[in-house]
């Protein structure tokens, strides 16, 4: 039990890294709820997964799948490794070494999946006329952001493998982690953790960020209710939607028509308009 | 029993043209925006032919409708919930753009913009996806009036099952056969497994109407709803990334018009009406066991307006007295349940279609009219239908799930009217013996004729509007309104045109149409307070303020 207690009780802990690990993560936690929150209020017609199955399917049929269902299992990784403190799994008798090792070889296959994943899609949708129409700058940003952060994340486990010096993500960023949610942030424990660690937290936070404001915001609203609600639904026309209206009565009409790709013509870009809506 | 109340439609094929005049103002109101190019709500299709999207009643390839389980429960053809859950992520039988068409513009620029050359100038085909040039294959009824059908002709699905039934015996020479058109709008089922198929719960049927709609604000893009309608008749907007769907122009049906395919049918061919269902039996009867039962419990289920029992029911649920008034009208009603000449289409999706279709007699009098005989004589008639058996049973498969007896006893009716109302015209007794050959009265018939061919407006159309005092209080702005004709007289308000509350914009265009077209103003003048609404002129007269005065002398009163 000596083992799995703070390591980092002493360091020294500075300004930059109060901002960081202290004050950061709240920060972005507010945005993530306000936005989500604000985007749920205000733009229920823009909450979609905006699919571009209709343009392209060969592709997308294997590589969506590899993508999501390779981040669940990076998601589901995360949260055993953020959430549960060594000590537990110490004490139903899984010892450091065979933890690390499933960690590292499900993360790693699980990482490599959601990575080839996601440049396959990410070349899909550079290389697919209609699809790449169809990508708005959001969008562009977007996927460098959560590139970045899963090339990040996959550096930490290399990192981890190959430098054994690199202290244990468990006694560090886990504790940290956990700490910010009971509202006193182990700053120490997260300044002693490696810098890849670091890097990677960095631009996770910095990927729940823009969360809310890009099409990310679908996983919000993953379907799991669908396996409990009835097959059929009535709704009464006096109730109208469950949501608010606020918009102008003319959202999601907007003229057909679209660049003319040889001549590069002044004929009216459809997506221009729409784009930061999306 | 709990009594619903669905508006229905009825069309009777034999009086389709095959025009497109319903899909053009289809697509007018309701889906010539971006990211709806290539989505028809209404689209009419040559049979035999693919469809639109080609194929689509392939449900072996795409999975639409329901099936049964082992234990004769329904069940989505596409997969149980866990199964759509994990196609979410790459829907796994989804049509792709080609199934549909590559919509398309052309370059009419470069008609007037092309520099003086030896060339003529042409206006070349431009995608409105890629905005690429692009050569066009394909459309939402590239195989219109069987064009290039001895190529494609075996593609249709139905032509490949009845084939295949009758062992290959059956040689398609396409123009000695028949063909006829199928508009096809959303059938708005009782048992959609459209809205089954959606992850979110975005997809609702109306209580009041049974009206099937996509809340757009709920829908997430899941793209379910696609494949588990077999008639193909969800539609992804690829700007909007929602599904979109045929609405029966609920706006219009709300204040008691008929929908925009059905006002602007040429042919006249469109009914609408209410029926009334037991909707606590509409599972029940989805899951009869033989699909050729499919058509009779679904009869089943729609209950007589005129018993007693079902109006107390009806009342208890709240339906309005107005609407059971309309319900014992409806054109629906009659074709469907009392006359038996409308059936549903592909009633072995099981989904419960509630838009009904009078099958077509016309190839059948057309043979008989190109090999000299008269296709109107009831003895000749009745031999051809029984003797002519690729027509039936391509509409078996159509419309009964390949049972040929239906068919043959609704295309005998059509017969029979044929018949039994010649006689009528040519100023001699009506046969009774023809009406009784195919289970009718002569009253029955009478009553059919004058529904199908006499067709009058306000008989193909028994539309009760919505109740929207309910939902909008109108009474509450009754006190400025409460003039001759009531709400919406045409003008709102007391302060003029523009004053008082907002009103449905359809209401307010209706009534000021139906107020003047029925005036004795054939300009509307006396309604109009000095101002011009364009929206309410529909080109009769000259109304004050519409032109500037006459600066001529001796008219300069206006």
């Amino acid at each position: 039990m000596n083992r799995v207690a703070p390591i980092v009780q002493n360091a020294d802990v500075g300004v930059g890294s109060i901002v960081l690990w202290g004050v950061l993560p709240y920060v972005v936690l507010a945005v993530v709820v306000g936005g989500t929150v604000w985007r749920y209020r205000y733009d229920q017609f823009g909450w979609t997964t905006r699919s571009s199955q209709l343009y392209e399917s060969r592709i997308l049929r294997i590589a969506s799948p590899l993508f999501h269902f390779g981040i669940l299992a990076v998601l589901a990784g995360h949260i055993m490794g953020l959430f549960i403190p060594a000590s537990w799994t110490a004490a139903v008798g899984v010892t450091e070494g065979m933890y690390h090792f499933m960690a590292l070889s499900i993360g790693t296959i699980a990482g490599i999946g959601t990575l080839l994943g996601i440049v396959l899609l990410v070349w899909r949708r550079r290389t697919t006329g209609p699809v790449f129409m169809a990508t708005t700058r959001n969008d562009k940003f977007m996927y460098v952001m959560l590139l970045a952060a899963l090339l990040t994340g996959l550096a930490t486990t290399v990192i981890s493998v190959l430098d054994q010096s690199v202290a244990d993500y468990r006694q560090t960023v886990s504790p940290w982690f956990r700490s910010i949610w009971i509202f006193q942030p182990d700053v120490a424990a997260m300044t002693a953790a490696g810098p890849s660690f670091k890097l990677h937290a960095l631009w996770a936070m910095a990927l729940f960020a823009i969360w809310p404001f890009t099409r990310l915001v679908h996983a919000f609203t993953a379907p799991v209710h669908y396996l409990f609600r009835p097959y059929i639904v009535y709704r009464s026309r006096g109730t109208g939607s469950s949501s608010h209206h606020h918009s102008s009565g003319h959202r999601g009409w907007e003229p057909v028509g679209t660049q003319d790709r040889a001549h590069g013509s002044t004929k009216v870009s459809t997506r221009r308009k729409g784009a930061g809506r999306r | 029993m709990r009594v619903m109340a669905q508006v229905a439609m009825v069309m009777a094929l034999d009086k389709c043209i095959g025009c497109h005049t319903c899909s053009v103002t289809c697509k007018q109101a309701w889906t010539n925006r971006a990211g709806t190019e290539y989505v028809w709500f209404n689209n009419v299709e040559t049979r035999p032919g693919q469809g639109y999207p080609r194929r689509y009643e392939d449900q072996e390839k795409w999975k639409g409708g329901w099936e049964l389980n082992r234990r004769g429960n329904l069940k989505l053809k596409a997969g149980g919930r866990w199964a759509k859950l994990f196609g979410l992520f790459a829907s796994p039988v989804q049509p792709e753009l080609n199934d549909y068409y590559e919509p398309w513009t052309y370059d009419y620029e470069n008609l007037i913009t092309a520099p003086a050359g030896t060339d003529f100038p042409v206006a070349r085909p431009k995608s409105l996806i890629t905005g690429e040039d692009m050569k066009i294959e394909w459309s939402a009824n590239w195989d219109d009036n069987l064009g290039g059908a001895p190529q494609l002709g075996h593609l249709d699905p139905v032509v490949e099952k009845v084939r295949r039934e009758s062992e290959d015996k059956i040689k398609f020479e396409f123009e000695q056969t028949f063909a006829f058109y199928l508009p096809r709008i959303c059938e708005h089922c009782l048992n959609p497994s459209c809205m089954a198929s959606c992850p979110s719960g975005a997809i609702y049927k109306r209580a009041e109407d049974g009206i099937v709609l996509v809340d757009q604000d709920r829908c997430r893009g899941w793209r379910q709803c696609i494949t588990g309608c077999p008639y193909k008749k969800m539609y992804y907007n690829h700007k909007s990334g929602k599904a979109e769907k045929c609405t029966f122009c609920y706006p219009r049906i709300e204040v008691g018009i008929p929908t925009v395919c059905a006002e602007t049918c040429v042919g006249r061919l469109r009914y609408i009406g209410i029926v009334l269902y037991d909707a606590d039996r509409v599972s029940e009867a989805a899951a009869t066991p033989d699909e050729q039962d499919l058509y009779a419990a679904q009869l089943d289920i729609m209950l007589d307006p005129h018993d007693p029992e079902v109006v107390a029911a009806a009342r208890a649920e709240g339906i309005p007295e107005d609407w059971l008034d309309a319900a014992r009208r409806s054109p629906v009603h009659i074709l469907a349940k009392e006359l038996r000449v409308a059936l549903p289409l592909h009633p072995e999706y099981r989904t419960m279609p509630m838009v009904w279709y009078v099958p077509p007699l016309s190839p059948v009098v057309d043979l008989l009219k190109d090999q000299g005989h008269d296709g109107e004589d009831a003895s000749t008639l009745f031999g051809a239908i029984d003797a002519l058996r690729i027509p039936v049973e391509y509409l078996a498969e159509l419309f009964t799930a390949g049972d040929t007896g239906t068919i043959r006893e609704v295309l005998g009716k059509l017969a029979a009217m044929r018949s039994y109302m010649r006689d009528i015209a040519l100023g001699e007794d009506p046969d009774e013996g023809i009406a009784e050959a195919v289970g009718m009265t002569g009253a029955e018939i009478r009553k059919m004729y004058r529904l199908m061919a006499i067709a009058k407006y306000e008989e193909r159309y028994v539309i009760p509007s919505a109740h929207l005092e309910d939902a909008h209080n109108l009474e509450e702005i009754g006190c400025s309104l409460d003039v001759d004709g009531g709400p919406g007289m045409g003008q709102t308000g007391v302060f003029g045109e523009a004053s008082g509350r907002p009103m449905p914009v359809a209401m307010e265009n209706f009534n000021a149409l139906q107020a003047r077209q029925r005036g004795e103003d054939p300009t509307g003048n006396e309604d109009l307070t000095g101002r011009v609404n364009l929206l309410n002129w529909d080109g009769r007269g000259n109304p004050q303020g519409l032109f500037p005065p006459d600066s001529g002398p001796g008219n300069g009163t206006t």
